[in-house]
Order: structure tokens, then C-alpha cells, then sequence
């Protein structure tokens, strides 16, 4: 015993070391990942953000290089105060405040001192940052914005938050992502892929050099250059003839369906949400309540279509042979309906009326009449009201559009169920769903949903879904954008009612409207609307609303126009679709005067009166 | 001269190999983890691997010397060797320079040296002189108060020079008394006071004494024919509380805090995980990057000078006390347990060719060599992967150091000169 205590004990310390080492290397030893060695510094290298051009090639966004003052605060030795203040145009109390605020969070980790130092700033304290030992100099890449128009459909970057980072691995604290319009739809396409260096850290947290010379790193891959089909001319015109006003103007090429501009009224200049003043920018905009700049109107806001919906409906009726194009009726400035005679106004003047000169003029009591008889005379049965809801729903309406935009609204456009849910112990028949035919039932579209349904009329019965795309650099865009969606209107019926609608301009409701050359056809609408003042519901002054199309051959824009609490339907909406319409096919205007005119009004008073707490009159 | 010759070659060719194996891969690792930018040359005298490089060549310059003096002088001039080294450690209250809190070292411009590594060389000749001598009776306790006085004379002055690690590693010779043949009740003594302590600190106070108790009762019964049983039984039990009632004390009252900290650690007494994860960050920090280093190697290690923590420095001490873990984090389980592997061979061979030597004196002073060996091996390693409390003591042949290298080369080769000599012993 006495000479095997040491041997047994040398053999014991052994089979105990390597059960240890066994333990720690590789019981309890996971598989090797440099991402979760921390003495690897993962450092991300961000590739250019792809620049974004017009459908004529006009560069809109690129990017710009920002800098900012880092500061490591334990490395910060003394130095000249007064030079530093005067390089930087700060103030004594701003270096203290700040330096004592990074050191508290942390002595070691650099953090930012001072962002968005302008391009002079810049290149003065460029020169003299070295004084200033435990100071640097950071790039980072900004958008830079060659153009102050757009806002909405190109959107903006700005810091992920952290749901997005939960959701998705790809982004890191202080990455940057597109928030809205292009930016966001595209935003895989537009940012590349960021590259990744490994530096080997020491325990200090010190950087030591590349590890192992940079074999693991990841090259950053650019982003994609995008080409949209908005067109900046006549997108910067309609923000100015919007200029005052609220609502939005959506025009589209029929014959691809590309978005020619996307005008959200009233809007804001893309560089306020760059550089130094972005976040008081930013809350100035988000607490504007009664303009709300950042709401993309044209894609948001639902309202009833009014008149412009009665195009459908009378091609609904032709389709169901409900009404020929002979059909006619006699208007007497109303029209009765149901057991207690009851009366919907019309303002087209009375007498004979035809399917043209109704549309022409806007006549109520026509398309009561068609709407009835397309549905039932009685009540309808869920076939007929569904058929009718599916012919509407055909033309992109009460469905989202689905496209490349960031944001939408269905609207809405009722079928049975909806009314018998509304309805439940009540024989509800056509005449209770009456005010649909003339566009103010229970419809409700977006700009965006009147403008490709004015292109599906222009294209006799189908649509190209209406996209902001037209180019990725190197890849092709969705095929689902060269695919022709068919409404559920016999072709042939389109042309009685594009005739109606050349009409309007010629001699119905927009005859004051007409551009020399062009034959436009048009449709004007009217639409009631209400809020909520106090809980109480209050009717506000009509939205004027028009869609039209041109040329009336071989169209190539179909346009929507709604500005809210315009009045009647060509008093805003029909000039403004009328310049636009002039701007994009002959580049220029002629209408100086009504150019002038539109330009000039500001509907401001209008927009204050729900807010005035006192009573007000509308529709004067 | 011929017969100096013959007993060169006569060396034990095992040990050799083992030595130079382990002074290279110990070398290699103090490379890794002491690189930093380009390497000009490997004999750099401002990095640590340069003057390892230097310190190895004395080494073999020190091998040659040890081989070439007659194995009899150092039988014969033990006592000197021993008396010099504690003028040598007494001179350290003198003249000594402190770093890290110990005064261990003489410094010579740049260059120190510190002796106690050498009195381990010089206490090891003094034992094994005292043993073998033939007035020597290890049976009788006034022989065996000689010999502890002869150990711990060297003990006490290192303790007094603040340097505990080194202290501690005269409790090896333990292992050489043992086998010498003191009695018994020695090695049940220590190992009562280690599970005394282990218990006491552990669980607590009362639960050690409900056990003493237990197994003292069941051992009464089993042995109660026996005369005096009771009475022994009663003593021993005397004894235990005594001894854990003032372990307990001198566990709260008189050791210091970080000394406690370390005890704690090692028995894991803190349980609170927020509590953890603050030692983690201070008293726990080194033990914790020495763990973590060594657990990121996985079986086959991240490859020789591509250890990630290495490269940073993660590892406080890592050249000297903590080369291991290197070692751990390039080489794996794989590379790991070959190191250990070669301790063991190492300690086994000395032990084996101890056994084998006719002159006790050559035997008792194997033993010794292979004790010491064994108990820098055992806490070193053992810190290193968190087995062990934390005592700061060199890895033999392994660790950044002239004059631990040096005293362990002299240490070893001089065992390796007296095994030469056995056959001439008659």
C-alpha cells in the first residue's frame, strides 16, 4: 500500500483530468460558431443602397455620404474646448452634456457624438479630428434625394426597430430599412446583401487585426438599380396643381398598367426625413392631423365613388340585357321607387334619356332604373346580386390590387351576404340597396381602384394590375404585371358607354373642360360624405371626383382625380385630370388660365370647419 | 573520463524523450499565446517566446552540467545545496523584489530569478540525504519532527514572502514520507481533515458533526468486541468536532476574502445564478476564460496559432499559469488529453524507476522529484479547468519561466544522473 498510494493517485489525477477535458471539450461543447465566438468582431460591410430612377431615366434617389462624430469617451484626452466647439457649432454645455451621457453608457464602446455633420463641417474638422484624441470621424450612407416631389411613392429609410429585428435574422440594431412606397416594396432588391468582416478582438474589447487575413469574409453584394414607371414630370405637376387641396391623383398607362404618377395631396419634400432634423421632421409631419402628409391618399383613402360608378353599372345591366343601348326612359328630376313612393333626386335636368346622354349628364334616375333591372325588380335572389358584385369586383374593385405598392385598401363592394347580415329579419330588395347605382350606397373605392377601373373601360374589358415597377436592374419584373386580368363585361358592351362618356366632355358635364386636340373621355362624380364632430355625424362639403381616359382611341393614360370636399365633380377634379391629361400627352399646357386657377386654390378654410366648433355650411 | 562517458549513455532514454516533448510542446504553446503582430524571429528577445527560446538553451546548457558531475556529489553536498538555497530565500527579505504582490524574485537588471523554485531541488536533497542516512529511524517521532522541520524551514520563508502556491507544494512531500513508512495514522489524519473540511464548508457545521457521529456508531458496533472500542470511538469523535468547529472558524474568521472566494468556487457554494454571472465578470473572471477557451476547442481544437481566444488575450496569464488552456483551445480533447498523457508517463517512470533504485537515497530523492511533479501537475491542470481552487503555480516544463524550467530541468536530471548511476551503487 505504502508504494502504490502516489502510482494510484498519478493514474487517478489522469483519468480525472481527461474525463474533465471530455466534459468541457466535448460533452458540454457545442459545434464551433465564429458568429457566437465573442472574440470574433462580426463587422458588417454595407453594400450601396440600389438608386431609384424615373420612367425617363431621371435619377431620383441616390445616396450620399453622411458623417458623423464618434466618441470613445475614456480615450478622450484634454484638448482645446473652444476650437472644438467652434469646428462642430456647438455650445460648451452641449460637449459636457454629452461626453458625461456617453460615458455613463459606456467609457469603451464608441458611440455617436454628434450626427449629420454638413459636407463643410465636414471637411474642415476633417483635417483636425486628429487633435482630438478618443474623437472619429464615421461614414455612413444616406439617401440623397435629387428631387422634392414623390415623397409617397418613394418612401424613406430609416432604422429597423426591434420587431422587424425578431421577425427577421437579416437585420441588426442601427440597420437601415425602406419605412414606405419604393423603399419598402423593394427593399430586398434595393439594399443587396451586406458583407461581413471577422476581426479578432482582444478582452479588452480592442480591435487586433482581420482574422485569419480575411479569408471568411463576406463581400458585400450592391443593390439593384430600380427604374420606376412613375413619370417625375407629371408627378411634380400634379403636386402642384394639388397644391392647397386634398385628395390624390392616379394615373395609369392602359395599355401596361404602369402607374404614370401616384399623387398623394397634400405631400412633403423627401429631404426632410434625411439628416440631422429627421426626427422633429418626422413628428411634425406624423402630428398633422388634419393634412396627415404621411397617409398616401391616393392609396388610402376610401370614400364612395359617386358618379363614376354609375359606368358599371350600366355595363352591368348591358351585360344582363337589362338595358339595350336603345333603352330609354323618361326622367322627371327624381326617381319614385317602392311602396311608399319614394324619391331619388336628379339634377340632370328631365326629359328623354338614353344610355349616352345619361351618362353624359349624369342622370340618377337612368341608372336606378338599369340597376334595378339588372339585380331584380322585386327582390334579389343571391345569384343575381352576387353575379352583379363579381362584374364590379372584376374591375379591381372591393379586393386589394395586390401589386408592388406598400400599402392598400380594399374598399368595399357589398354582395348578398353582406346585406342579409345587415338585414337579417328584413326581405331587403333592390331599391334598399337603390343608392349603390348612382355610386353612394354602401360602395367605397380608393383613387387608385378609379383609376384602373377607368383603364379597364379604356381597354374595353381588361386590366394590367397597375404597378410601380418598370425596371430591376438584372432581373425581370413579376410576370404577373404583363398579365391581362379580364373583367366579367362582354367586350362589344364598352362602346356604347366609351361613347357616353366622350359625350360628357362634348356636351354633358365637363363640356367646359375640353383640351384642344384631345378627345378625353370622362366621367364626373360628386360624393357625399360625413364625419364624426363630437360623436355626432356631420355632413361634409362633397368630394369632387372624375376619372377620365385619352386619347378616346388607342388610349395611353387613364386618370383619377379625387379632391376631398371639392364640391362637385368638374369644378377640381374634372380641371385637374384635364391638365394632367394635356401635360402628359403634349408636354405641355395650354390652359394657362385654368392651369392657373387650380394652381391658385387653396381649400384650407374647407378643411378647417370641422375643427371651428361652431356650425358650418357646405357645398357652397 | 570513460566511465563519466558510460554513464551518459546509461541515461534513461524515456524520461529524456519525455522531457524534450514537453519542453517543446510547451515552448510551441508559449508562442501562440504570446504572439503578437509579425514575427521577426523567433529569438526576439522582447516577446516571451524569444527568451523561452534562450531560457530552453540554458536549460540544455544546465542538462549537461547536472550529467557531468559525479552522482555521489550530490549525496554528499545536500546539506550544503540545502543550506544555500535558505540563505537564498532568507536573502529575499533583503533584497528581494516583489511582483504581483510576493517578494520572490532577485531582480538582475531585467532579468529575475527566483529561488524557491530551486529550494524545491535543494529541500528534495535534504529529505532524501536525512532518510537514507543510517542513524535515520522514520518510525521515531523525534526523526520524524527533524524531518518536518526540514521541509517546512523553506515553507515557512516562501509563506512569509507571500507566495502560497509555492508553499503549498511542500505538503508533496507527504507522498514521500508515506512511502518511506511513517505511520499510518498520518494519512488517515489528513484525509479525516480533508473530509472534515470538505464537509464543514460544504454543508455546514452540525450536519458534520450528525455525521462523524453516524459513522463513528456504526463502526462501534461493528467493532465492539474489541477492548477500549468505546473510548477510542469517543476520542475520535472529540477530535472531529473539535477539528470542524475550528475549521469553521478559521473558514469565517481568519483566512482572507479572496482566499475564501477561491474555496467557495471550488466547492461551488454560490448557487444563485445573477450571483454567478457577477463572478464571472470579477473573482471568477481568469477561471471562467480559461474554461471557456479550453470548451471552445471541441475534439480536434481550432488549429495550432488559430486559437480565437488565444489570439485575444482572453486568458489572463495564459504564458505562464494558464498555458493549458491554450493548449485546450488549439489542440482539443485530442491534444489535450496527449498532454496529460505524457504527465502521467512522465510521473509513472520516475515512480517506476525510483522503485528500482538500490541506494535510498536515490530512491527517496525519485520520490520526491515525481511528488513534486505530480502535485504541480495536480493543482495547475486541475485550476485550470476549474477542479481545483485557484493557486498559482507553474505547469512543469510547460509554462513561460526561466527559473521554473530551469529548477524542474535540474530537478528531473538529476534524477536522471543518479538512475544512471544505480548499477555503479554496490
Amino acid at each position: 500500500m505504502r508504494k502504490s498510494l502516489l502510482y494510484i493517485s498519478v493514474i487517478f489525477v489522469g483519468i480525472l483530468f481527461i474525463s474533465r477535458l471530455f466534459y468541457l471539450q466535448v460533452y458540454s461543447n457545442k459545434e464551433y460558431n465564429i458568429f457566437e465566438d465573442n472574440a470574433i468582431r462580426k463587422v458588417f460591410t454595407y453594400p450601396k443602397r440600389g438608386y431609384i430612377f424615373d420612367r425617363n431615366n431621371k435619377l431620383l434617389v441616390s445616396n450620399q455620404p453622411s458623417y458623423d462624430v464618434m466618441i470613445i469617451p475614456r480615450e478622450v484626452k484634454t484638448f482645446d474646448t473652444i476650437e472644438f466647439c467652434n469646428l462642430l457649432k456647438i455650445d460648451k454645455d452641449f460637449l459636457v452634456k454629452k461626453y458625461n451621457r456617453t460615458k455613463n453608457y459606456s467609457p469603451r464602446i464608441p458611440q455617436v457624438f454628434l450626427a449629420h455633420l454638413s459636407k463643410e463641417d465636414y471637411g474642415f474638422l476633417s483635417e483636425k479630428i486628429r487633435k482630438f484624441e478618443g474623437f472619429y470621424i464615421q461614414k455612413r450612407n444616406l439617401r440623397e434625394y435629387n428631387t422634392n416631389i414623390g415623397a409617397n411613392v418613394l418612401g424613406y429609410i430609416a432604422e429597423v426597430n426591434n420587431s422587424i429585428i425578431e421577425k427577421d435574422d437579416y437585420y441588426l440594431m442601427g440597420d437601415l430599412i425602406g419605412k414606405q412606397g419604393v423603399e419598402i416594396s423593394y427593399e430586398e432588391e434595393l439594399r443587396g446583401i451586406k458583407g461581413i468582416k471577422f476581426i479578432q478582438k482582444d478582452r479588452f474589447n480592442r480591435d487586433v487585426g482581420s482574422f485569419k487575413n480575411g479569408e471568411l469574409d463576406i463581400i458585400p453584394i450592391a443593390g439593384k438599380d430600380l427604374t420606376i414607371t412613375i413619370d417625375s414630370e407629371l408627378q411634380d405637376y400634379g403636386e402642384q396643381l394639388m397644391n392647397g387641396k386634398k385628395g390624390g391623383i392616379v394615373a395609369i398607362d392602359p395599355s401596361n398598367g404602369e402607374i404614370l404618377s401616384l399623387v398623394s395631396a397634400p405631400s412633403y419634400n423627401p429631404n426632410l426625413l434625411i439628416g440631422r432634423n429627421r426626427s422633429e421632421n418626422y413628428m411634425d409631419l406624423y402630428r398633422d392631423s388634419i393634412y396627415k402628409p404621411l397617409i398616401d391618399k391616393s392609396l388610402l383613402n376610401m370614400h364612395a365613388p359617386g358618379s363614376p360608378f354609375k359606368i358599371l353599372v350600366g355595363l352591368s345591366a348591358l351585360q344582363e340585357k337589362a338595358i339595350t343601348e336603345k333603352t330609354s326612359i323618361f326622367c322627371n328630376n327624381y326617381y319614385q321607387y317602392g311602396k311608399e313612393k319614394r324619391k331619388m333626386q336628379c339634377h340632370c335636368g328631365g326629359g328623354y334619356r338614353n344610355l349616352s346622354n345619361a351618362l353624359s349628364l349624369s342622370c340618377n334616375s337612368y341608372f336606378a332604373n338599369a340597376y334595378r333591372k339588372t339585380i331584380d325588380t322585386k327582390s334579389p335572389t343571391k345569384e343575381a346580386f352576387d353575379n352583379w358584385s363579381n362584374q364590379m369586383k372584376s374591375f379591381g374593385l372591393g379586393e386589394y390590387l395586390n401589386n408592388d405598392l406598400s400599402v392598400g385598401k380594399k374598399g368595399i363592394i357589398p354582395d348578398f351576404d353582406f346585406y342579409n347580415k345587415w338585414y337579417p329579419d328584413f326581405k331587403w330588395g333592390a331599391t334598399t340597396t337603390l343608392s349603390n347605382s348612382i355610386g353612394q350606397g354602401e360602395v367605397l373605392v380608393t383613387p387608385i381602384q378609379l383609376a384602373n377601373m377607368t383603364a379597364a373601360i379604356a381597354n374595353k374589358g381588361y386590366y394590367y394590375t397597375p404597378h410601380i415597377i418598370k425596371k430591376i436592374e438584372g432581373s425581370e419584373i413579376n410576370s404577373k404585371f404583363r398579365t391581362k386580368n379580364y373583367t366579367l363585361i362582354d367586350s362589344t358592351h364598352f362602346e356604347p358607354i366609351i361613347e357616353g362618356l366622350s359625350k360628357v366632355y362634348k356636351s354633358g358635364t365637363a363640356k367646359f373642360l375640353q383640351v384642344p386636340d384631345i378627345e378625353i373621355c370622362g366621367k364626373t362624380g360628386t360624393a357625399e360624405n360625413f364625419t364624426k364632430i363630437d360623436g355626432k355625424k356631420t355632413q361634409l362639403t362633397d368630394h369632387s371626383i372624375f376619372v377620365a381616359f385619352a386619347p378616346k382611341d388607342n388610349p395611353t393614360i387613364a386618370i383619377s382625380v379625387l379632391v376631398e370636399n371639392g364640391y362637385y365633380g368638374s369644378r377640381w377634379a374634372g380641371r385637374i385630370a384635364s391638365l394632367m391629361i394635356e401635360k402628359y400627352i403634349k408636354g405641355e399646357v395650354t390652359l394657362k388660365n385654368m392651369e392657373q386657377l387650380v394652381m391658385n386654390k387653396s381649400l384650407d378654410e374647407e378643411y378647417q370647419k370641422p375643427f371651428l366648433d361652431k356650425p358650418f355650411k357646405i357645398n357652397q | 573520463m570513460i566511465g563519466d562517458r558510460k554513464n551518459v549513455f546509461k541515461v534513461d532514454k524515456v524520461l529524456i524523450i519525455l522531457y524534450v516533448l514537453l519542453v517543446g510542446f510547451g515552448w510551441g504553446n508559449i508562442f501562440s499565446s504570446s504572439l503578437s503582430g509579425n514575427i521577426d524571429s523567433i529569438f526576439n528577445l522582447n516577446e516571451l517566446y524569444g527568451k523561452q527560446i534562450i531560457f530552453i538553451l540554458l536549460s540544455s546548457v544546465l542538462i549537461l552540467i547536472t550529467l557531468s558531475i559525479e552522482a555521489k556529489f550530490y549525496e554528499r553536498f545536500a546539506s550544503i545545496f540545502y543550506f544555500i538555497s535558505i540563505i537564498s530565500l532568507i536573502g529575499l527579505f533583503i533584497f528581494g523584489k516583489t511582483v504581483n504582490g510576493s517578494t520572490s524574485w532577485y531582480g538582475l537588471g531585467s532579468f529575475t530569478i527566483q529561488p524557491s523554485e530551486f529550494a524545491k531541488v535543494a529541500t528534495s536533497l535534504a529529505v532524501a540525504k536525512f532518510i537514507s542516512d543510517l542513524q535515520t529511524n522514520i518510525k521515531l517521532i523525534n526523526h520524524q519532527v527533524k524531518l518536518l522541520v526540514i521541509i517546512f524551514l523553506p515553507a515557512t520563508l516562501i509563506i512569509l514572502q507571500n507566495d502560497t502556491g509555492s508553499t503549498l507544494v511542500y505538503l508533496a512531500f507527504f507522498f514521500v514520507l508515506f512511502r518511506e513508512g511513517i505511520p499510518k495514522i498520518y494519512l488517515y489524519t489528513i484525509s479525516l481533515i480533508f473530509l472534515l473540511v470538505v464537509s464543514t464548508i460544504k454543508f455546514s457545521l452540525s450536519t458534520t458533526f450528525l455525521i462523524s457521529f453516524v459513522i463513528l456508531f456504526l463502526n462501534y458496533i461493528r467493532t465492539k468486541k474489541k477492548r477500549n472500542s468505546l473510548l477510542k470511538h469517543i476520542g475520535i469523535l472529540f477530535i472531529a468536532v473539535t477539528l470542524s468547529t475550528s475549521i469553521n472558524y478559521f473558514y469565517n474568521n481568519v483566512i482572507k476574502q479572496h482566499q475564501k472566494n477561491r474555496i467557495s468556487l471550488w466547492l461551488r457554494l454560490e448557487n444563485n445564478p445573477e450571483e454567478i454571472e457577477k463572478m464571472k465578470r470579477t473573482i471568477l473572471y481568469n477561471l471562467n476564460e480559461s474554461e471557456k477557451a479550453i470548451s471552445s476547442g471541441g475534439w480536434i481544437g481550432k488549429g495550432y496559432l488559430e486559437g480565437t481566444r488565444t489570439i485575444g488575450k482572453f486568458v489572463p496569464e495564459q504564458q505562464t499559469d494558464y498555458i493549458f488552456s491554450t493548449v485546450g483551445e488549439e489542440w482539443g480533447f485530442i491534444g489535450s488529453s496527449f498532454i496529460v498523457i505524457l504527465f502521467i508517463l512522465l510521473l509513472l517512470r520516475i515512480l517506476h524507476l525510483s522503485e528500482l533504485q538500490k541506494n535510498q537515497f536515490s530512491r527517496v530523492y525519485g520520490y520526491s522529484v515525481a511528488s513534486i511533479l505530480f502535485f504541480h501537475f495536480l493543482v495547475n491542470i486541475g485550476m485550470v479547468m476549474g477542479l481545483v481552487p485557484t493557486i498559482g503555480i507553474p505547469l512543469p516544463f510547460f509554462s513561460y519561466g526561466g527559473s521554473s524550467l530551469w529548477a524542474f530541468t535540474i530537478l528531473l536530471f538529476i534524477f536522471i544522473k543518479l538512475d544512471s548511476n544505480k548499477l555503479n551503487e554496490w
